[in-house]
C-alpha cells in the first residue's frame, strides 16, 4: 500500500520540482515568452485554447487508434499466416523488414500521392485522413508482426509432441496451443504499437499538413511554430505526451488483465 | 501387445539394435545410464520420432487416447485451468460433453487433486503439477502408457508419494506401463520387469523379472527380498555400464 503510494508521489514530487525550476530560470534570466514561455503562461495557453486544442486532439487520437486497430488486425493475421507455413515466412518477412527500417517520413509524401490519387479516383472521400492511417499503420504494425511470430513459433516442445499423439490438427495445435503461447508475445507488441501508432500519426501529419477542416495536433504544433506562439505549442505538446501515457497505461493494464492468471509478467503487481 | 524390434539413429547412434516384447498389463521399467537412448525409444513407441532402422509394433488401437505419455516436465499449459488441462485429448479431438468432463473429474479425483479443478498451473506445487500431468495422460483412458522419467525433478518425499499414487492406478485400471527411469530403488519397487539398458548406443542388456509381493508399500522397501533385488539390479546396471 505504501509503495503504491510512493509510486505516485515520487514522480509527482520530480514533477513539481522541475515546474519550479522552469518558472525560477524562466523569471531569472527573462526569457522571452516566444523561446520559453513560464509554466503559467503554457497553463494559460491550456486553458483558453483548450477546447480547440481537444478537438485537434481528438482527430490526432482518431487516426492513432485506428491505426493501432488495423496494425493489431492486420499484424495479427500476417503473423498467423507466416507461421502456418514456414515458405511464406522465409519469403515475406525481408519486405516486412524493409517497409519498417524505411523511415516514415520518406515514405509518407508518396503514400499521400497515391493515396489521393486513388480516392479522388473513385470520387472523392476522406482522404487526408486515410492517408494518415496508412501512414501510422506502416510504423505500428511491424512489432505486432515480429512479436506474434516469435511467439507463435515458441510453442513448448513436448506440449507440440503431446497434441500429435492426440492426433491434433493443424488448426486445432494453432488455436489450443500456439495462439495462447503467442499471446504474451502479442500483448508486448500491442504495447509498443501503441505508442508507434502516435508517433506515426504526428509525423504523418507533419508531411501531410492539412487538407481540410480537420486538423490534428501536429498541425498545430506547426501553425504555433509559424505565429511564435510558442505557450500553445507547449500546450500541444503536453497534450499529446498526456495521450502517449495514457495509451501505454490502457495496453499495459489490458495486458495484465488478460494474463493474470498463468504469466509471469502480469504477476508483479499482484504481490505488492 | 507383442513384437518390438527398434534400431535407431541420428548421427549419434542412439539405440543399437533394442528387442523387446511387452506383454498386456506388464509394468516394465527402462532402466540405464542418462544419455542411453531411453526417452528415445519411448517416442519411437509413441509414433513420435520413426526408427531409423527395425521396426516397432503395437498390438492394440491406434486411435488417438489409446497412449497416454507424461514427459519428466509436466508439460502443462500455464494458460488453462486444472480442469481444462486434463481434458485437453478431448479437446484437440474437438468433443467436450458431459461423459467427458466426468472423466476428468474421475481422474483429478484418482490423483488426488479434488478441489483444485479451477486452480492455475503456477499456483500448484512440482508434485501436483505433476499429478495433473498424469491425470491427463490417464483421462483416455489409455492401454499404454508411457512415462519419461516423470518423477526425477521431485523431492524424495513427493516421489515416493507419486510412486504409491501410480501403482494403485496402476493396480486398477492396468494399462500397460513403460517407465523409463535411472533410479534402480524405483524401478524395482514400482516394476513387474525391469530391461536394464548400456549406455550409447542403447541396447537391453538385462531383462529382470521382479517377483516381489503385492500389494507393494513401505513394508516392502525394507523387505530383504526388495534389498537383495536391488542389488541384483545395481551390479547388471554396473555390468551396462562398464561395458561402454
Amino acid at each position: 500500500m505504501n509503495r503504491v503510494w510512493l509510486r505516485v508521489a515520487a514522480p509527482v514530487a520530480v514533477g513539481l520540482v522541475f515546474v519550479g525550476l522552469w518558472a525560477l530560470v524562466v523569471w531569472y534570466f527573462a526569457i522571452k515568452p516566444y523561446v520559453l514561455p513560464g509554466p503559467a503562461e503554457v497553463a494559460q495557453s491550456l486553458w483558453n485554447d483548450g477546447r480547440s486544442l481537444l478537438s485537434s486532439l481528438w482527430f490526432t487520437l482518431e487516426v492513432t487508434l485506428l491505426a493501432l486497430a488495423a496494425a493489431v488486425l492486420i499484424g495479427g493475421l500476417i503473423a498467423v499466416l507466416f507461421s502456418l507455413s514456414r515458405l511464406v515466412e522465409i519469403s515475406f518477412f525481408p519486405y516486412v523488414v524493409i517497409l519498417q527500417v524505411t523511415p516514415l517520413i520518406a515514405i509518407a509524401p508518396l503514400l499521400i500521392i497515391w493515396v489521393h490519387v486513388l480516392t479522388s479516383a473513385s470520387g472523392g472521400g476522406d482522404h487526408p485522413m486515410i492517408a494518415l492511417l496508412v501512414c501510422a499503420w506502416i510504423v505500428a504494425f511491424f512489432p505486432i508482426v515480429a512479436n506474434t511470430t516469435v511467439g507463435l513459433n515458441s510453442a513448448d516442445r513436448n506440449l507440440l509432441a503431446l497434441f500429435r499423439l492426440y492426433g491434433a490438427s493443424r488448426w486445432r495445435t494453432l488455436q489450443l496451443l500456439r495462439m495462447p503461447t503467442a499471446l504474451p508475445y502479442f500483448l508486448a507488441g500491442v504495447r509498443i504499437s501503441g505508442g508507434l501508432a502516435l508517433i506515426g500519426a504526428v509525423a504523418a501529419e507533419f508531411v501531410a499538413g492539412t487538407g481540410g477542416a480537420e486538423t490534428g495536433l501536429a498541425y498545430r504544433i506547426l501553425e504555433a511554430q509559424y505565429r511564435l506562439t510558442t505557450a500553445r505549442l507547449f500546450a500541444a505538446l503536453i497534450l499529446l505526451s498526456l495521450t502517449g501515457v495514457i495509451i501505454y497505461l490502457a495496453l499495459d493494464r489490458l495486458s495484465r488483465l488478460i494474463l493474470r492468471h498463468w504469466h509471469e509478467s502480469a504477476g508483479a503487481s499482484e504481490e505488492e | 501387445m507383442a513384437g518390438v524390434a527398434k534400431r535407431f539413429d541420428t548421427g549419434v547412434e542412439a539405440l543399437g539394435g533394442v528387442d523387446l516384447t511387452v506383454a498386456r498389463g506388464e509394468f516394465l521399467s527402462l532402466l540405464g545410464p542418462s544419455g542411453c537412448g531411453k526417452s528415445t525409444l519411448l517416442r519411437i513407441v509413441a509414433g513420435l520420432a520413426p526408427p531409423s532402422a527395425g521396426s516397432c509394433r503395437l498390438q492394440i488401437d491406434h486411435a488417438p487416447g489409446r497412449i497416454g505419455f507424461v514427459f519428466q516436465d509436466p508439460t502443462l499449459m500455464p494458460w488453462s485451468t486444472v480442469t481444462k488441462n486434463v481434458l485437453l485429448p478431448f479437446r484437440i479431438a474437438g468433443r467436450v460433453g458431459g461423459a467427458e468432463r466426468d472423466r476428468a473429474e474421475t481422474a483429478i479425483e484418482a490423483v488426488g487433486l479434488g478441489g483444485f479443478e479451477r486452480a492455475y498451473p503456477r499456483e500448484l506445487s512440482g508434485g501436483m503439477r505433476m499429478r495433473v500431468s498424469i491425470a491427463r495422460a490417464l483421462v483416455t483412458d489409455p492401454d499404454l502408457l508411457l512415462l519419461d522419467e516423470p518423477f526425477a525433478a521431485l523431492d524424495e518425499i513427493t516421489r515416493l508419494a507419486l510412486n504409491d499414487d501410480l501403482l494403485r492406478l496402476w493396480a486398477e485400471r492396468r494399462p500397460t506401463i513403460l517407465f523409463v527411469t535411472h533410479s534402480v530403488f524405483e524401478s524395482v519397487y514400482l516394476s513387474t520387469r525391469i530391461a536394464v539398458m548400456t549406455a550409447r548406443p542403447g541396447r537391453v542388456s538385462a531383462d529382470l523379472p521382479v517377483d516381489l509381493p503385492r500389494p507393494r508399500d513401505r513394508a516392502t522397501r525394507s523387505s530383504s527380498d526388495y534389498v537383495a533385488m536391488c542389488d541384483r539390479v545395481s551390479a547388471e546396471l554396473g555390468k551396462a555400464m562398464g561395458t561402454r
